[in-house]
């Protein structure tokens, strides 16, 4: 598996593709205007042959255990305007422990209906070959709890998991405002129960109207909101018993160039939960990756 | 295959590629010519707006910065697929012709929402509702790059 294999030379590897990736992007004037989140998804798509580079970072503070940071790139890349597709490179430093990689996913997202509605669902199916130390907390479902996290690199590492992750993601565009519900259940193919979680989420510029100068620090430029996450249980004990929740102030800055930046300190609101988590993250939209692409083989303009 | 020759080879396409498209400039937009290829049914989606989005009025009308906030939020979104004059590029038609010319902006603001998703047209419900109100003033403006020289659907 190309999972496995990455995973032999995680730092190395991860570093490379990174700056690799995100150096073509140096070209192409256009301003992304991106949602905050980290968790939560909202029903907007990447642009038809658009691909978007992320690079993420979570540092967790852990009782009875280490504090780690994880960190994950993701190659987001519009094939319809109505499907996207994304690859993710997940990756941890545990303090006082060790650095690992932790796997990789593929996801993809189906805008069901053609036309813009109060509420719009997107289906989300994603698949998972990570192994156990994988603390990216991309969602927290089931009864994922603060304690799961404690376990050292060495014996987590070694527990492979292949999984699938299906979400129903609502969302609605009003006002200026973004509202996105995300309900998430999620299947270890091992033989493990299904487990579900949810995601909520609000944002909005600080300002609606776009200024008539080409500005960085303009007021829409900045996009605020938060996010509130957390597990609901298995199939066999559905509920809020032993799950772990979190509230997470959101923060977006767009940038010229197709840059975004985000910035999202999390709190956690139960005694299963991280007490505080810190993300942030980089992103770049490099727009016409399909054409670009094309030519390089050959493609006549 | 070893993941270091893997890494390498990635970097190493994506290099060449940000070469390939700094040799190429904006060559790719604008007025290299009407690329996009034109089906009959091209602009069809315009009269497929519900009469009430029609009849909208643009409530940033006599915002007297709307058609220049319109022209720049044109260039980062919309020129990339429409060409940077709007007469259409690779991905997206020309906007300057009478199909789009004569449309109500409560249509253009219409589409722009809802986008023509079957035909790679994206939603830009994502744009606050001022800003997609400033796309259109700057649509039905004649503030564009070049005048229209065809106003007619090519």
């Amino acid at each position: 598996m190309l999972c496995k294999e990455i995973g032999l030379y995680p730092a190395r590897i991860f570093l490379v593709v990174a700056i690799a990736l995100v150096f073509p992007a140096l070209l192409r004037p256009l301003r992304a205007q991106e949602n905050p989140y980290f968790v939560a998804y909202d029903h907007n798509l990447e642009e038809p042959g658009n691909l978007e580079v992320e690079y993420f970072s979570t540092f967790g503070t852990q009782r009875a255990g280490n504090d780690f940071h994880s960190y994950w790139t993701e190659l987001e890349y519009g094939v319809k305007a109505w499907w996207t597709t994304e690859f993710y490179l997940d990756a941890q430093s545990t303090f006082h422990d060790s650095t690992v990689y932790s796997g990789c996913k593929w996801e993809n997202r189906f805008r069901v209906l053609q036309h813009e509605h109060w509420i719009n669902p997107v289906l989300y199916a994603e698949f998972e070959d990570i192994n156990g130390a994988d603390k990216t907390l991309k969602e927290v479902v089931g009864h994922d709890t603060e304690s799961d996290y404690a376990t050292s690199n060495g014996e987590t590492r070694r527990e492979g998991k292949r999984e699938i992750e299906l979400k129903l993601i609502l969302s609605s565009n009003t006002r200026g405002w973004n509202f996105s519900e995300n309900i998430i259940t999620e299947k270890n193919l091992s033989n493990e129960p299904w487990e579900f979680g949810y995601a909520l989420a609000a944002s909005r510029p600080l300002a609606l109207k776009a200024s008539a100068k080409r500005c960085t620090l303009c007021r829409q430029n900045f996009i605020v909101g938060a996010e509130l996450y957390g597990g609901l249980g298995d199939r066999h004990s559905f509920g809020l018993h032993e799950t772990s929740h979190y509230l997470a102030p959101v923060a977006g800055w767009n940038l010229p160039g197709g840059w975004t930046l985000r910035l999202s300190p999390g709190f956690g609101l139960n005694d299963n939960s991280h007490k505080f988590l810190l993300r942030w993250g980089i992103s770049r939209e490099i727009s016409g990756f399909d054409q670009l692409v094309r030519h390089l083989f050959g493609a006549k303009s | 295959m070893k993941p270091a020759f893997v890494a390498l080879l990635v970097s190493t396409m994506l290099l060449v590629i940000s070469q390939s498209s700094a040799n190429n400039g904006s060559g790719t937009h604008g007025s290299s010519g009407l690329q996009f290829h034109l089906g009959a049914d091209t602009y069809a989606e315009l009269g497929k707006a519900p009469a009430k989005a029609v009849n909208r009025t643009n409530p940033l009308e006599n915002d007297p910065e709307a058609v220049a906030a319109g022209k720049l939020l044109f260039a980062n979104h919309c020129a990339e697929c429409h060409g940077e004059d709007a007469k259409g590029g690779r991905k997206g038609p020309s906007l300057r012709v009478s199909d789009v010319e004569n449309a109500t902006p409560g249509t253009l603001f219409w589409l722009l929402t809802n986008g023509v998703v079957r035909k790679k047209m994206p939603a830009w419900s994502k744009l606050p509702e001022p800003q997609r109100w400033q796309l259109v003033r700057f649509l039905k403006s004649r503030d564009r790059a070049a005048p229209a020289d065809n106003a007619t659907r090519p």
